[in-house]
């Protein structure tokens, strides 16, 4: 069925720390190779060890980059976008004074299991579904027919259709891992979270105001993006840390004091003179 | 988006055969359409053969096309599956009236049946466009122009190969066929003018959203996406973040205006000067204002901007 249940008691997600996620890929990799075996069949590529490999990951991740740190407005203008009541993240303006030039953020980007989500109502078979246990977004491979109109509802481009096999896919949460008594407990876990060298994933019961992620979340403003679109996410990024004065100082440093060519050993100046030509 | 070449095949086709059974099924309901059994035939079929060649072409864009009886199933909450259900139930007074015409105009039953011929198509149009409108994450869809576009196209396509099909066989119906003539001349006229501020919000309307808002980190600074997922393009990349024929867009809508309006326009309003030129004018309109209508169906994918791609560099 494709009409989504009524709000489930459990609302398993993951929370990525965006501070200390290094943009390994480990979380995207390990997610492939469970889930090249795992219970909803395999990931099929084309191509895989050529020159044009092709095929379904379910997590991506992307690198960002922000400059003009904190520049006035833009911290207001979060708050209207996000669903208000939680704590705004917090900036390099607002906590300290000196803010370094720009910043790099590793952005995962996988299905946020939303609660609210358009992609399984649009679905026309209901291969794609919402379980009532626990809030997972999932696609029943053998009902698909491929018509890939979910991926066109989902705004986190978080459903990726496999030409190989002519279905939809999409994160389980590794539904096939965190349920299997025959694992050690620590194992049942989504493969990501268990993959990442930084601990920077964090998986658990978002429903579950006590639980160790919705603390994490109330502690470090948590947020979800696109929230004016209404789909109502699960999973929560955890912003940056506000940046340290000292880095700020170190880039300021090396900012300033343009080369003075002529100041330099003969042999340098006369390749200073020849790279500024 | 990526306009796939079988849905923008699909809904033309379709909208066109749909178009054609809505007149039919009107004019024979208000009893306006002149009698002979072929004069209700021969659009009857063409409207089967335009409505089931769209949704052969449709099946081409599915995966596993061989399951699509599934998508009968959700229509409670899928658009997709209430157009594949109504499109399937509007077969059945198509197949009816094929079985009920006697040549006889005021024959009750062909006339309720009509009605219901006409109430199916229109209703497949609406399923097929409210699939567009209600997917918030591609703005360009939810303008509320869509959905009259959908109706208006179908019934001025589907109206010129009515009008362009039906003369071969509806003889002494002049002044039908003239009223007709201008009736589609209007509905031209209000689908070219809807098409005409559609485009113009979609050139005034921002981009639906930006490497800050997508990763939610505005808040921070001034956000750019400086490294994809992966070298390689994806699923994603290539489906929602096409961007390829943009550069062509303003010579493609000239090109869609004139096969779909334009021309047809000027051919109608020879065809209602001089009526005898109907044969040589209408099929080319119908013609012309398909092949326009292929280019506007595959501008109104290649224009409409997905919010995932601003996820990319
Ligand atoms: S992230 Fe996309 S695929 Fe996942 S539940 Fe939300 S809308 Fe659906
Ligand atoms: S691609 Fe599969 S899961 Fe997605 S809407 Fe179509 S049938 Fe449903």
């Amino acid at each position: 069925m494709t009409a989504l249940p009524p709000p489930p008691p459990k609302k398993l997600g993951l929370v990525i720390d965006l501070d200390t996620c290094v943009g390994c890929h480990a979380c995207a990799v390990a997610c492939k190779s469970w889930n090249d075996g795992g219970a909803f069949g395999p990931l099929p590529d084309a191509d895989p060890l050529g020159a044009a490999p092709d095929g379904v990951w379910f997590n991506r991740v992307h690198t960002y980059e922000v400059t003009g740190l904190g520049t006035a407005g833009a911290a207001s203008e979060q708050r209207k976008a996000d669903d208000g009541g939680r704590p705004e993240i917090p900036t390099a303006a607002t906590a300290h004074s000196r803010v370094p030039p720009a910043l790099t953020i590793h952005f995962p980007r996988s299905c946020l299991h939303c609660e609210t989500p358009a992609c399984v109502p649009v679905c026309p078979t209901g291969a794609s579904y919402k379980r009532a246990e626990d809030g997972i977004v999932l696609v029943d491979a053998d009902k698909c027919i491929g018509c890939q109109l979910c991926a066109w509802a989902c705004p986190y481009g978080a459903r990726e259709f496999s030409a190989a096999r002519g279905v939809m896919q999409k994160c389980t949460l590794c539904v096939d891992r965190i349920y299997d008594d025959s694992l050690a407990p620590q194992d049942r876990q989504p493969a990501c979270v268990a993959a990442c060298p930084t601990r920077a994933r964090h998986f658990g019961d978002l429903g579950d105001p006590h639980s160790e992620v919705s603390k994490l979340v109330a502690e470090r403003g948590g947020f979800a993006p696109l929230q004016e679109l209404g789909y109502a996410p699960v999973n929560r990024y955890l912003p940056p840390r506000p940046h340290r004065d000292d880095g700020a100082h170190a880039a300021a440093e090396t900012a300033e004091a343009p080369l003075d060519g002529e100041a330099l050993p003969p042999l340098l100046r006369w390749l200073d003179r020849l790279l500024s030509r | 988006m990526r306009p796939a070449l079988s849905i923008v095949v699909f809904t033309v086709l379709a909208g066109a055969g749909y178009g054609v059974w809505t007149w039919l099924g009107v004019l024979l309901a208000l009893r306006a359409y002149p009698p002979g059994r072929n004069a209700t035939l021969l659009p009857l079929a063409l409207g089967f053969a335009l409505v089931s060649a769209g949704l052969v072409v449709s099946l081409l864009h599915l995966g596993q096309p061989q399951r699509a009886w599934r998508a009968l199933t959700q229509w409670r909450t899928s658009w997709l599956s209430r157009e594949g259900l109504a499109a399937l139930l509007t077969y059945l007074p198509a197949l009816a009236l094929a079985g009920l015409v006697r040549g006889d105009a005021s024959f009750l039953p062909a006339r309720l049946v009509g009605a219901l011929l006409a109430l199916g198509a229109l209703a497949t149009v609406t399923c097929t466009a409210r699939i567009y409108t209600s997917l918030p994450p591609i703005p360009a869809w939810r303008d509320r122009r869509v959905l009259p576009l959908f109706h208006l196209h179908a019934l001025l396509s589907g109206g010129l190969w009515f009008a362009g099909g039906a003369q071969f066989a509806v003889r002494s119906t002049a002044g039908v066929a003239l009223a007709f003539a201008w009736l589609l001349a209007v509905v031209l006229l209000l689908a070219a003018n809807l098409k005409r501020a559609y485009w113009r919000a979609l050139d005034a309307a921002p981009a639906p959203a930006d490497a800050g808002r997508a990763s939610g980190l505005a808040a921070l600074g001034t956000v750019r996406a400086f490294e994809g997922p992966a070298t390689e393009a994806s699923y994603v990349t290539r489906e929602m973040a096409f961007a390829l024929a943009r550069r062509h867009a303003a010579r493609l809508r000239r090109i869609a205006a004139v096969l779909a309006y334009s021309l047809p326009f000027l051919l109608l309003c020879v065809a209602a000067f001089d009526m005898t030129l109907r044969p040589w004018v209408l099929p080319p309109a119908a013609i012309a204002c398909t092949l326009g209508l292929l280019v506007e169906r595959w501008l109104f994918f290649a224009e409409a901007k997905h919010v995932a791609a601003a996820y990319f560099p």
